[in-house]
């Protein structure tokens, strides 16, 4: 019962935030300047005035904010600037999956690998394995995505013509390759290291000494013992993950060329898309803050010594 | 005669027992085709709309070109010839266009294009409900500037249909360049039951009704656009490809890996800094043409140190070497400018008097009037050239301001801006005092450029106001083709050049890197490219120890 309290608590505490986010955007947005008209070719005035007046670009900011809330509330998104046919849910509705599939694989394979070359690092402590898997591990959060990302392409795309070197095609998994690498590397490196770091303390804690003394089977420390509290760090670790992630996104989609909300959201920013930014800005935002809640929840079935109705 | 052989070493093994690759395109004869007529072209970005008459940019017009057929089309070097017009006749006063509409024409769903469906169009193009961002380009049609002002309903336009084959069309003054109107999407016909029954939903691939070579397969919002042949198309006999595929890619060096990885068939245009590379190892598929564009630098007449100050301008302008920034800074084949409208068909700029000079004797010209100004070295003016983050304007920059360093002692300050907020900054002229301007002609006539200077224009950024300009402006307008007009025209840029409100500094070039199997495309002059003039010739890779 604490726990179904403790989410709703929380869901409600949500709102505030989302409202505060909203309002900060919205400002932010509107108070970048040039504009969504602003073209090389300027428009003739008239011409101004009626694209003005038909996005409601000439009532006060406030006046449009309350209106672009009250929209939201209903779930519309408003139209967009830049695709002048298609509103912004449909934008989102399109994009969203494509950054999904990308952010989800990722995430899974920094979480798999990582988690494993750190447990490997970590029972092999000292050893060359471990040096040098964490040597790798510190060039996967040197380099940067960006750079990471070229240069994967470069080699793999250009030099032996295995993988391709952009493009979506349906998000088949030979184009979800390289894109899926570049974004996951970083966090899986970081991931390496949290588990290596928290596995080194969790092995050397006394009830994993007590174990060993009962002459319990390594097999068996490691499962019952030593695996739940070495990944409470990682699990912790996922809410930033995902927002890194979904930051990551907005770079590795721009240099594969990936249909995702990154780069709409980019593409958005560029072209002064007022409703396609805050849009993805309001979508993104109650995406982490969900994500937080489900990590927090799932926070407390794995460590038993957070009380979550304090 | 065989085809086209490249040579190149397999990657990945040594040199003793390389393997020799070589392809050979176009099989036996040259010209024999690949089964697979497909040809993927990189775009540079989406377009906003595929609704032809609220589209805006060149992305989207690249893709309009292939979907829709206007009046008038144009051969693959860029000359007009008939589209869905087979003919048309032009009123002894220039004044009224008398189009007959082509036999066979009809849209893809298989009704026949009419003259009516134009005269909605071309209603629909210049409603101010349509909220078009290209209206202004129809004022030289016949109240076309009321309408779209609102003054007028859509009904005044001066155009009528007369039959279903006849199609009638009254200019405002006799405007020699109309013809090349009609080639942009803004005069392109749409389907008007589909557009009814749609409204701005038309674009989308389920519903749109086009009448160009190609029909909307499917459009990935930053994914692809994907075309197929259209085969209820009156010339689809002389079409070839079956599909053709445009990419967003705004970035330049992602556009070169995958043209290099054999995704793309065509690209925009070449990153700057990989020039040297491209041109050592790309040599022969890096296409550069003559561009109707011209590169210059604004000054702010409307406010000192330029107000009123013709000497300083022009020995700005003297002190600048053109050379240097074409060859050395940009390096792809770009041209000095001496004028601001790129040579085109029967126009070619006269060059001012010091456009002949050397570069050292316009140096020391450019000295004696800065003096003239009131400045010198111990008392050097100070100025800020402003421009949009890119890096090629950067290095323009630096060059330019070191010139100006050299020859005169100029302080410069250099500041960019992101795009959106300098055109808002060059359109508000406060704090400009000289910025970058880049004008790509939208017709292939020099009034195009010449307007842009025009005291009431809304593009004039430098404030340039000289009633004798305006004047030859209007001269010409009220002429039809021929040289009296080219001679306002040429007069109204010698009186300019002597004013020096902005400095031209060179011409563009299109830069596209194209397959070695992709025949059929011109380089032309304004860079427009009909997918329906190419062909994919067949490739074959023969291995050799």
């Amino acid at each position: 019962m604490s726990n179904f309290r403790f989410v709703i608590g929380r869901f409600l505490g949500a709102i505030p935030t989302l409202l505060i986010l909203i309002c900060l955007a919205f400002l932010l947005v509107k108070s970048a300047p040039g504009g969504p008209f602003d073209f090389e070719r300027s428009l003739p005035e008239e011409v101004e005035a009626n694209l003005r007046a038909a996005y409601n670009l000439d009532d006060p900011v406030y006046l449009q904010l309350f209106k672009y809330i009250g929209d939201l509330m209903q779930g519309d998104f408003g139209p967009s600037f830049q695709y002048r046919d298609y509103t912004v849910t449909e934008l989102i509705s399109t994009g969203f999956p494509v950054s999904l599939r990308l952010g989800v694989a990722a995430i899974l394979l920094a979480l798999i690998f990582g988690s494993l070359i750190g447990s490997i690092a970590a029972l092999n402590q000292n050893s060359k394995l471990d040096y040098g898997v964490m040597f790798f591990g510190m060039i996967g959060i040197s380099i940067p995505n960006f750079v990471m990302a070229p240069l994967l392409v470069l080699f793999f795309s250009i030099g032996l013509r295995a993988l391709p070197a952009g493009g979506y095609n349906g998000g088949d998994f030979y184009h979800m390759i390289l894109p899926v690498v570049s974004l996951a590397l970083p966090q899986m490196a970081y991931i390496a290291r949290l588990t290596r770091g928290s596995m080194i303390e969790v092995l050397s804690s006394n009830f994993v000494r007590t174990a060993k003394a009962q002459g319990l089977p390594v097999r068996t420390i490691l499962l019952a013992h030593v695996l739940k509290p070495a990944f409470l760090p990682v699990v912790s670790y996922l809410g930033p993950a995902t927002a890194a992630i979904i930051t990551g996104s907005v770079v590795v989609e721009q240099i594969f060329g990936l249909p995702g909300l990154g780069r709409y959201f980019v593409q958005g920013a560029l072209n002064r898309d007022y409703t396609l930014v805050m849009g993805v800005v309001v979508f993104y935002g109650c995406l982490i803050i969900l994500f937080n809640l489900i990590v927090d929840t799932l926070y407390g079935f794995i460590d038993p010594k957070i009380k979550q109705n304090r | 005669m065989l085809g086209l052989i490249l040579f190149g070493c397999g990657s990945g093994t040594d040199n003793k027992n390389a393997t020799k690759e070589a392809l050979i395109i176009g099989g036996l004869s040259g010209n024999e085709l690949a089964e697979k007529q497909v040809f993927t072209k990189n775009n540079g970005s989406d377009p906003g709309t595929l609704d032809p008459h609220r589209a805006e940019g060149v992305p989207a017009s690249n893709v309009l070109r292939d979907l829709y057929e206007g009046l008038v089309s144009e051969a693959a070097n860029g000359d007009y010839i008939p589209g869905v017009a087979e003919s048309w006749n032009i009123s002894q006063d220039g004044k009224t266009y008398r189009f007959t509409i082509r036999e066979g024409a009809v849209w893809s769903n298989g009704d026949k294009v009419v003259a009516e469906d134009f005269v909605f169009s071309l209603r629909r193009s210049v409603d101010p409900k349509t909220l078009s961002n290209y209206s202004s380009m129809l004022y030289p049609i016949k109240n076309a500037r009321d309408v779209v002002l609102g003054k007028a309903p859509t009904d005044r336009l001066g155009v009528s249909a007369e039959g279903e084959k006849t199609l009638i069309i009254e200019l405002e003054e006799p405007t020699p360049y109309f013809i090349s109107l009609l080639t942009h999407s803004t005069t392109y016909p749409v389907h008007p039951p589909t557009v009814k029954e749609h409204g701005p939903l038309f674009t989308r691939p389920e519903n749109m009704v086009s009448n160009g070579a190609f029909t909307l397969k499917d459009w990935r919002i930053q994914d692809y656009i994907l075309l197929s042949r259209n085969e209820r198309y009156w010339d689809d006999t002389n079409t070839t490809l079956s599909e053709v595929y445009y990419y967003p890619l705004d970035n330049p060096d992602a556009s070169l890996r995958r043209y290099r990885a054999n995704e793309l068939d065509f690209t925009d245009t070449t990153p700057s800094e990989q020039l040297p590379w491209i041109k050592k190892n790309l040599k022969e598929e890096l296409k550069i043409t003559p561009y109707f564009g011209s590169y210059y630098y604004g000054f702010n007449n409307s406010k000192p140190p330029f107000k009123n100050n013709p000497e300083l301008r022009i020995a700005l302008s003297l002190a600048v070497n053109r050379t240097i920034i074409t060859d050395i800074v940009l390096g792809a084949g770009q041209i000095p400018a001496f004028t601001f409208v790129p040579p085109v068909k029967e126009y070619q700029g006269t060059q001012p008097e010091w456009a002949k000079l050397t570069q050292e004797e316009r140096e020391d010209l450019a000295e004696e009037l800065y003096a003239q100004a009131g400045f010198d070295k111990n008392n050097p003016l100070s100025i800020e050239i402003i421009y949009n983050t890119s890096e090629n304007h950067k290095r323009v920059a630096l060059a330019v301001a070191s010139m100006w360093k050299k020859v005169l002692g100029v302080e410069t300050k250099l500041r960019n801006q992101e795009w959106k907020v300098f055109l808002e900054t060059r359109r508000l002229q406060e704090e400009t005092e000289i910025f970058r301007g880049g004008w790509i002609g939208d017709y292939d006539d020099p009034y195009t450029f010449s307007e842009l200077l025009h005291s009431e224009n809304e593009m004039n950024h430098s404030g340039y106001a000289s009633a004798e300009y305006d004047a030859l402006l209007k001269s010409a307008s009220l002429k039809p083709a021929g040289k009296d007009r080219t001679g306002d025209l040429l007069q109204a840029e010698q009186i300019m050049l002597n004013d020096m409100p902005v400095i031209p500094l060179y011409f563009y070039v299109s830069q596209h890197l194209i397959k070695p199997w992709v025949v059929g495309l011109e380089g032309n002059v304004m860079d427009h490219h009909y997918s329906k003039y190419v062909k994919i010739l067949k490739t074959e890779t023969l291995t050799s120890e």
